[in-house]
């Protein structure tokens, strides 16, 4: 056996060793599914299960607006979801956001049904599905039949205000990351009044902490109201119903009364 | 307005005037074409399509079986309807006040159509017209008739129509060509087909996977749609409609079948099937071609916008208030 041979085996047993202990540690760490381009594979139907959509500040429980509805419709207590607790508002904004909370019944967008906003859409007490492909990620949402285009290529800037925005998105690592621009500033965050402007820019992150978990984030931009950018984190489940199915949610004949109620002609 | 639409009647407009429309090809499609693949193996039907059409849904029965236009048959129809969208309606007429498409290139002139010989959307029966209703399908409806004259729309937003409503226009399978907005998108996963309908923004979802239909108890606008590649067709059958969807005055009990072929980079073949024995004495189906468009697909807050549904009842309600003004000083 000449020297170079043995030299040869003792690489190729130190690369079978590496080879092997590289893929210990790869097994500790969690791969997501992965579609055949091998991005992370988002596709699925998915909800948040929390209050966020109640309140992104932590909050005690409370009696609810409409007295009928007693406990059913009572506000739950929560731990808040925004990191460092409050949401940095300008003091103007601050009275606004409490003026909104006392005038929910009559303000709040979700009432009458109108389009949710961003990220609202995404922690409503509704599921909402992912259809993804290379060029387009959809985010389509149950409640009010929301959508979302996220175009993946072909980044462009938002062409005209609208309520669920324009998202740009791409993907930075394993983490799904959405722009999202283009407001018309008429959406809330949630049912306690915390709103934003018409300048509200949103980073959404999106990573799998288990095929069916998603860690989702959000940072909220808008030096309108707020005196500095804050962020939201909250996990994301998947639907696990073996029938699951994003069924219709068409809420606008279920306020028809209330918008248009004061306007129907009276029995003479 | 949206700048797709300008984009794509700029498109349309330098098309007619060069006389020179996409896929100008009779029905008969190319065999050979190699139809493109989505990473997962599937037949791509992926992008935006547009399927605004001069086509009327019926043909008029002075046709008889005539099935096809000549080119120069069709180059005239275009060339009228392209100008009426362009017509002014009658300054201080409802119409006129409703809308003029034209200021907002929302005509099919500027937005953009699908050329096609047909004399009609609907193939079968042969003279190209919805057969005959049952018994149970007219008594329906001049009952629905009825109760339009008994409840007068200005009444109460719920005897409108449910496009006024902003309840659904357009996404409801078979997916039918529209005034203005005739466009939609088509993203594919594995197992899952969506389509978005530009008018008030409504995505279908279709399943792929072989799942059980819904329940009969559950019933949607839209209905519950399920769907298989046959060869490289997409077939989607939809059931579970509500009875107020009522397409063409169909009952709850319609069943649409759809199929999509990709026939050209720029085409895809629209079929479909319907069939509800509750209003129709025998099924009847469709076909027109859809063709890419340039995107973006925008968003429809019709329902955060409706300030048409106000304006109305609110101006028959002042009526009615004139009205008995003016009794009062008659009397």
């Amino acid at each position: 056996m000449t020297e170079g041979t043995t030299g040869a085996r003792v690489a190729f047993a130190a690369i079978v060793a590496c080879w092997i202990c590289g893929t210990a540690a790869a097994s500790d760490a969690y791969e997501p599914p992965r579609t055949p381009s091998g991005q992370p594979d988002f596709n699925g139907i998915w909800q948040a299960m929390n209050e966020a959509n109640w309140g992104l500040e932590a909050r005690d429980a409370a009696a609810g607006p409409v007295i009928e509805l007693g406990a059913a419709y009572a506000e739950p207590p929560s731990l808040g979801y925004v990191a460092g607790g409050k949401i940095p508002y300008q003091e103007w904004a601050l009275e606004q956001r409490d003026e909104n909370y006392a005038k929910r019944l009559e303000l709040d967008p979700e009432i009458k049904c109108y389009l949710p906003g961003v990220p609202r859409a995404t922690y409503m007490p509704h599921p909402f599905q992912v259809i993804q492909s290379d060029e387009h990620i959809m985010l389509l949402y149950r409640y009010r039949s929301a959508v979302r285009t996220v175009y993946m290529k072909d980044h462009q800037p938002a062409p005209a205000p609208s309520w669920m925005g324009w998202s740009n998105g791409w993907f930075e690592g394993d983490t799904l990351v959405i722009e999202t621009t283009g407001f018309n500033g008429l959406t809330w965050f949630d049912r306690a009044g915390n709103f934003h402007s018409e300048n509200l820019r949103v980073i959404e992150r999106f990573t799998h902490l288990s095929d069916d978990a998603l860690r989702y984030e959000a940072t909220i931009i808008d030096p309108q109201v707020f005196t500095r950018s804050w962020t939201i984190s909250m996990p994301l489940y998947r639907r696990l119903e073996e029938n699951a199915e994003l069924l219709e949610f068409k809420c606008v004949p279920f306020v028809e009364d209330l918008i248009y109620g004061d306007l129907a002609k009276q029995e003479e | 307005m949206s700048h797709p639409s300008i984009v794509r009647g700029a498109v349309a407009l330098a098309c007619l005037l060069a006389g020179a429309q996409v896929g100008a090809q009779a029905p008969a499609e190319n065999g050979e074409y190699e139809v493109p693949r989505t990473p997962y193996g599937h037949p791509d039907l992926q992008g935006f399509w547009t399927n605004a059409s001069f086509t009327p849904v019926e043909r008029p029965e002075a046709l008889g079986e005539k099935a096809f236009y000549t080119d120069e048959e069709l180059d005239q129809i275009i060339e009228q309807g392209v100008a009426r969208g362009f017509e002014q309606t009658e300054p201080g007429t409802v119409a006129d006040v409703h809308y003029d498409f034209s200021q907002f290139g929302l005509t099919r002139g500027q937005d953009g159509f699908v050329r096609n010989l047909r004399t009609s959307i609907i193939v079968d029966p042969p003279n190209g017209r919805i057969p005959p209703m049952t018994a149970d399908g007219e008594a329906r409806a001049a009952a629905r008739a009825q109760a339009r004259r008994e409840n007068p729309q200005t009444d109460r937003v719920q005897n409108m129509g449910l496009a006024t409503r902003c309840i659904i226009w357009g996404a409801n399978p078979p997916l039918m060509p529209i005034g203005y907005n005739s466009n939609l998108q088509i993203v594919q996963s594995e197992d899952h087909v969506m389509i978005l309908v530009e008018m008030m923004q409504d995505a279908r979802v279709i399943p792929l996977d072989g799942r059980a239909p819904l329940p009969d108890e559950i019933r949607q606008w839209k209905g519950a749609s399920r769907g298989y590649w046959d060869g490289d067709t997409l077939v989607i059958t939809t059931a579970n409609f509500t009875g107020d969807t009522a397409f063409r005055g169909a009952s709850e009990h319609l069943v649409v079948t759809e199929r999509l072929t990709r026939v050209s980079d720029d085409r895809i073949l629209y079929q479909f099937p319907v069939d509800d024995p509750h209003t129709w004495v025998r099924p009847w189906s469709g076909e027109y071609p859809m063709e890419k468009t340039v995107g973006p697909i925008f968003e429809s807050a019709c329902h955060e916008h409706n300030y048409g549904v106000r304006n109305t009842l609110a101006g028959a309600r002042a009526e009615e208030q004139r009205q008995r003004e003016a009794a009062a000083q008659g009397r």
